[in-house]
C-alpha cells in the first residue's frame, strides 16, 4: 500500500489553451478512500487519468509512494482500475476467474493459490471456490470481479463513476459494499463521481474541482460546515445552501429588518460594500422579524418539510429553500420572516467568493 | 398503449411490427434468429427483419444512445465495426411496467463470432490469425483516436479474408473518440486490456475442451508484438543520408504492403540536406482494397483484393499488354472472376462472399494441380470445389453461432434460481 501525491500536476490538452487540470496539489494518505468530486469538465476523470497514466502530464509530477510514476507505463504502476468492464469466464472456476491474471503475469502456482484464498476470505467467497459462475448469485458475481483485481495487491484502487450504469437501488446498494470492503482492505482508494451525495457518503475526504482547480479537500463533515468558497458552498449538500447578496451595515450585514452581526474583522475582509451570506436550509428559522420572504410551495416529506419561497433583495426575487418541522410550518402564500444565527451562517466575499469568516 | 420512441438513421416499418411491449427475455421464439447462449451484461437477442438480421441489445436509454452515436462516428471514420440502427425507447409493458430501452445494430453479414472457430477443429493458427486481425483493428481505431477500454475477442466479429480474418468492432459502449492524438498510456492500456481479455478468453476456450493445443499466454502477448510492430511502421521517425533517398520509396512501398496508403508525409532536411527525416502523419488503411474498387467495382476486404489484385496482374500478362489497367481488370471480371462465381449452384451460394470463394477455388486449383502434377483449368478446378468443399461448409452468411458466453459487470443481475455446478475436484488444481 501506499500514499498517492499530485504535485503541481497539469495537463493541458493538445490544441487547448486553459489546462483541464490545473496545478493539482494534493497528498492522500496510505489506506484512505478520497473521492474526486465535481461537475462535468471540472478535470476530475482527467486527474484520475493522469494518476493512471492515461494521460500525460504535462507539468508537475505524480507520486506513488515514494516513487515519481510520472513517465511509468500504466501496467507498471502497480494501480488497479477497478470495475473495468470485467468478464466472468463461464468455463472456469470462481478461484481460476481471480487468478487468471495472476497466471499470466508469472506468479508461481502456489501463492496464486495463496492469494486467491486470501481475497476469496475478504469477500465472502471462500466456499464458492471451486464452481463457476453461473452458480453465483449477482452480488456473488460482483465480488469475483472485485477479487481481480484485489488477488493483484495493488498500491491503489483507482475507480471512475463505478456506479453510473447501475440503476437507483443498486446505486445504494453497490455503493455501501465499496466502502465498508475498502476499508476491510485499506488499500489507498482514488474514487470520481459526478454525485456529490456518493463523494459525501463514501469519502474520507473529499477533493471539489472546478475548471481544473481544486477548490478544497476536506472531510465530508468540514466541507459541509466550512466550505472555502462560494462554489464549495453551493456545491456540496442537498438541498443546496441559501446564498444571498447582502450590504454590509454597522455591527454585521442587513438582513430585512434586523442586523445580522458579523464581527468587524471578518467584514473588513471584504472587497466590496456587500458580502455573500450563505444559510442551510435546515439553519433558518421562522420568526417575528428577519428577512421577509413569500412560501411558494411547501414539500412534506415524512421526516422533514421544505419550503420553497422567495425574498426581493434590490428588485430581484431570490429563490430560498428552509427546512421546517413537516406537521408545524407555515402553508403555500404565507409571508414569513427568517432569521438565523451567526455562529451558522457562512460569509464569502461577493467578488472572490472566498469564505470571509 | 404507450408512446414508443424510435430513433433511426433508416426507416424501416417493419421494425414497428416488433413485440416491443415485452421484455427482450420473453419474445417469441418465432421472431428470434438464434439465441445467444449463457449470460451477458445485457439481454442480447438476434431477430430477422425482412431480409435480414438485427441484433438487439436491452440497456438504459442513456448509454444506447451514447453508444449509437459513437458507432455512427466510427462509421464516419470509416473504420470496421457493426452498423448501428436504431434505438427504441419508452417501452412498456401492457401493465404500464417500464422496461429498458433498446440499441439496435444490423447484423454483419459473413462475419462470425471468435468462438464460431473452434467447432471445426481448427487451432493455434486460428487463434494466431485472429489476434493478428484485432491487432490491425486495434492500430486503426487507435489512429482515429478511438481508446476502445474494452478490447477483446468477444467484443470483436471476424470475416474471413483470404486465409486471414478481418475484425470488426462490435460493442463500444466503453469507447471514447479523443479529437487529439491518444496517449502512449491510453494505447499501452488498451493494450493491456486486450492482453489479459485475450489470455482469458482462451483459457475460458480450453477450460471448455473447445480448444487444445493453444497457449493463452503466448498467443495474447502475440497482440503486444503485433501491435507495436505496425505501430512503429505506421508512425515512426526514420532518419538517413541525404544520398539514400529510395528510401522514402521504400517505407511508401512498406505501408502500401501493410494495407496503408500515405495520405500526409512529414520531411525534414537536417545539417544543411546531410540527413533527410520522414515520417508518416495521415494513413489510410485500404490500400488494395481502394484501388480494387477503383479497377473493378468489388467492395472486399484487403487480403482478398491483394489477392484479386494479383489475378489481376497475371491475367495482364497473358493478354495483350498494350491496354490500359482498367481495361484489363474490366475483362479479367467478365472472363474469369465471374464465370467462376457463376459456376457454383445458386442454392450454394451464399454459404460464403464471392471474393472468399474465388479465394478458396484458387487454392482449392492450386492443391489439385500439385495433387495431379498437372495444370488445372480454373473451371476445372470450381467444379471440383463445389463438390468436395462447399458442399460441406455451413452456410456463414447469417451464422450467429454462441455470440457471448461472459459476464461483464458490474450489471444489475436479476436474481432468480441458482443453478449449482457439480463441484468435481480441489479448487487449487485449477488456480
Amino acid at each position: 500500500m501506499a500514499s498517492v501525491k499530485f504535485d503541481n500536476s497539469t495537463r493541458v490538452y493538445p490544441g487547448g489553451t486553459t489546462p483541464a487540470v490545473d496545478q493539482l496539489d494534493l497528498e492522500i494518505a496510505d489506506g484512505e478512500f478520497l473521492v474526486l468530486v465535481g461537475p462535468s469538465g471540472c478535470g476530475k476523470s482527467t486527474s484520475l487519468r493522469m494518476l493512471a497514466g492515461l494521460e500525460e502530464v504535462n507539468d508537475g509530477a505524480i507520486y506513488i509512494g515514494d516513487r515519481d510514476v510520472t513517465d511509468v507505463a500504466p501496467k507498471d504502476r502497480d494501480i488497479a482500475m477497478v470495475f473495468q468492464n470485467y468478464a466472468l469466464y463461464p468455463h472456469m472456476s470462481v478461484a481460476e476467474n481471480m487468478g487468471f491474471a495472476l497466471k499470466i503475469a508469472g506468479v508461481a502456482k502456489e501463492e496464486r493459490a495463496e492469494r486467491v484464498l486470501e481475497a476469496a476470505k475478504l469477500l465472502d467467497l471462500e466456499d464458492y471456490l471451486s464452481r463457476k459462475p453461473k452458480a453465483l448469485s449477482g452480488g456473488q458475481r460482483q465480488r469475483v470481479a472485485m477479487g481481480r483485481a484485489i488477488v493483484r495487491k495493488p498500491q491503489v484502487f483507482l475507480m471512475d463513476e463505478p456506479l453510473s450504469n447501475l440503476d437507483a437501488k443498486l446505486r445504494v446498494q453497490t455503493r455501501t459494499q465499496i466502502a465498508s470492503l475498502q476499508k476491510r482492505l485499506g488499500v489507498t482508494t482514488v474514487y470520481v463521481t459526478h454525485d456529490q451525495v456518493e463523494a459525501m457518503t463514501m469519502g474520507d475526504r473529499v477533493a471539489v474541482l472546478k475548471d481544473g482547480l481544486l477548490q478544497q479537500v476536506a472531510s465530508p463533515r468540514e466541507l459541509y460546515d466550512r466550505p472555502a468558497n462560494v462554489f464549495v458552498a453551493g456545491f456540496i449538500g442537498s438541498p443546496a445552501m441559501n446564498l444571498m447578496q447582502l450590504p454590509i451595515v454597522e455591527g454585521g450585514v442587513q438582513f430585512g429588518d434586523v442586523v445580522l452581526p458579523v464581527g468587524r474583522d471578518v467584514l473588513d475582509k471584504a472587497s466590496g460594500p456587500k458580502v455573500t451570506v450563505g444559510i442551510r436550509p435546515e439553519k433558518f428559522e421562522v420568526s417575528e422579524h428577519g428577512l421577509p420572504a413569500t412560501i411558494d410551495l411547501v414539500e412534506e416529506l415524512g421526516s422533514d418539510g421544505f419550503l420553497y419561497g422567495r425574498s426581493q433583495m434590490e428588485g430581484a426575487d431570490v429563490n430560498l429553500i428552509i427546512r421546517t418541522d413537516p406537521h408545524d410550518h407555515p402553508l403555500a402564500g404565507d409571508q414569513i420572516h427568517l432569521r438565523s444565527t451567526a455562529e451558522e451562517v457562512h460569509i464569502f466575499d461577493t467578488e472572490s467568493g472566498e469564505r470571509l469568516n | 398503449m404507450t408512446n414508443l420512441k424510435f430513433l433511426t438513421a433508416t426507416a424501416e416499418p417493419a421494425l414497428l411490427d416488433l413485440p416491443w411491449q415485452l421484455p427482450l427475455e420473453d419474445w417469441p421464439e418465432d421472431r428470434i434468429a438464434a439465441l445467444p447462449k449463457g449470460i451477458s451484461r445485457h439481454t442480447v437477442r438476434f431477430v430477422k427483419l425482412d431480409d435480414h438480421v438485427i441484433a438487439i441489445k436491452e440497456t438504459l436509454f442513456d448509454l444506447a444512445k451514447r453508444e449509437y452515436e459513437m458507432l455512427r462516428e466510427l462509421e464516419k471514420l470509416e473504420v470496421p465495426c457493426v452498423e448501428p440502427f436504431a434505438i427504441v425507447s419508452n417501452r412498456e409493458t401492457e401493465n404500464g411496467e417500464e422496461l429498458p430501452a433498446v440499441l439496435i445494430t444490423r447484423h454483419l453479414k459473413y462475419s462470425l463470432p471468435y468462438r464460431a472457430m473452434w467447432s471445426q477443429g481448427i487451432k493455434e493458427q486460428t487463434a494466431k490469425r485472429l489476434v493478428d486481425a484485432l491487432a490491425l483493428l486495434l492500430v486503426r481505431l487507435h489512429l482515429i483516436g478511438f481508446f476502445w477500454g474494452d478490447v477483446s475477442l468477444s467484443n470483436t466479429l471476424f470475416r474471413r479474408d483470404a486465409g486471414a480474418f478481418a475484425a470488426y468492432l462490435v460493442d463500444a459502449e466503453t469507447g471514447q473518440l479523443y479529437e487529439s492524438r491518444l496517449s502512449n498510456g491510453q494505447r499501452a492500456n488498451d493494450l493491456e486490456i486486450a492482453r489479459v481479455n485475450i489470455a482469458g478468453e482462451l483459457m475460458d476456450l480450453v477450460a471448455s475442451g473447445k480448444a487444445q493445443d493453444v497457449d493463452p499466454v503466448a498467443i495474447s502477448q502475440r497482440i503486444v508484438d503485433k501491435y507495436n510492430t505496425l505501430w512503429a511502421e505506421l508512425t515512426e521517425v526514420q532518419s538517413f543520408s541525404g544520398e539514400e533517398r529510395f528510401r522514402i520509396a521504400q517505407r511508401v512501398r512498406r505501408l502500401n504492403e501493410l494495407g496503408f496508403d500515405i495520405e500526409e508525409m512529414r520531411m525534414e532536411s537536417v545539417a544543411g540536406g546531410a540527413e533527410l527525416k520522414i515520417q508518416p502523419k495521415v494513413v489510410d488503411a485500404g490500400h488494395h482494397q481502394r484501388r480494387l474498387i477503383r479497377l473493378t467495382g468489388l467492395d472486399v476486404e484487403e487480403n482478398q483484393a491483394r489477392r484479386l489484385l494479383n489475378q489481376i496482374d497475371e491475367f495482364a500478362l497473358r493478354v495483350d499488354g498494350a491496354q490500359d489497367e482498367e481495361m484489363i481488370a474490366h475483362q479479367w471480371l467478365s472472363q474469369v472472376f465471374e464465370p467462376v462465381v457463376n459456376a457454383v449452384p445458386r442454392k450454394l451460394r451464399g454459404k460464403l462472399e464471392n471474393a472468399e470463394l474465388f479465394h478458396e477455388v484458387l487454392d482449392h486449383q492450386w492443391r489439385l494441380a500439385n495433387e495431379q502434377k498437372r495444370d488445372i483449368e480454373l473451371l476445372e478446378a470450381v467444379q471440383s470445389y463445389v463438390d468436395e468443399v462447399l458442399v460441406n461448409r455451413r452456410d456463414e452468411s447469417a451464422y450467429l453461432g454462441t455470440t457471448t458466453e461472459m459476464i461483464t459487470l458490474p450489471n444489475p443481475i436479476p436474481s432468480g434460481e441458482v443453478v449449482v455446478d457439480e463441484e468435481d475436484g480441489d479448487w487449487r488444481d485449477f488456480v
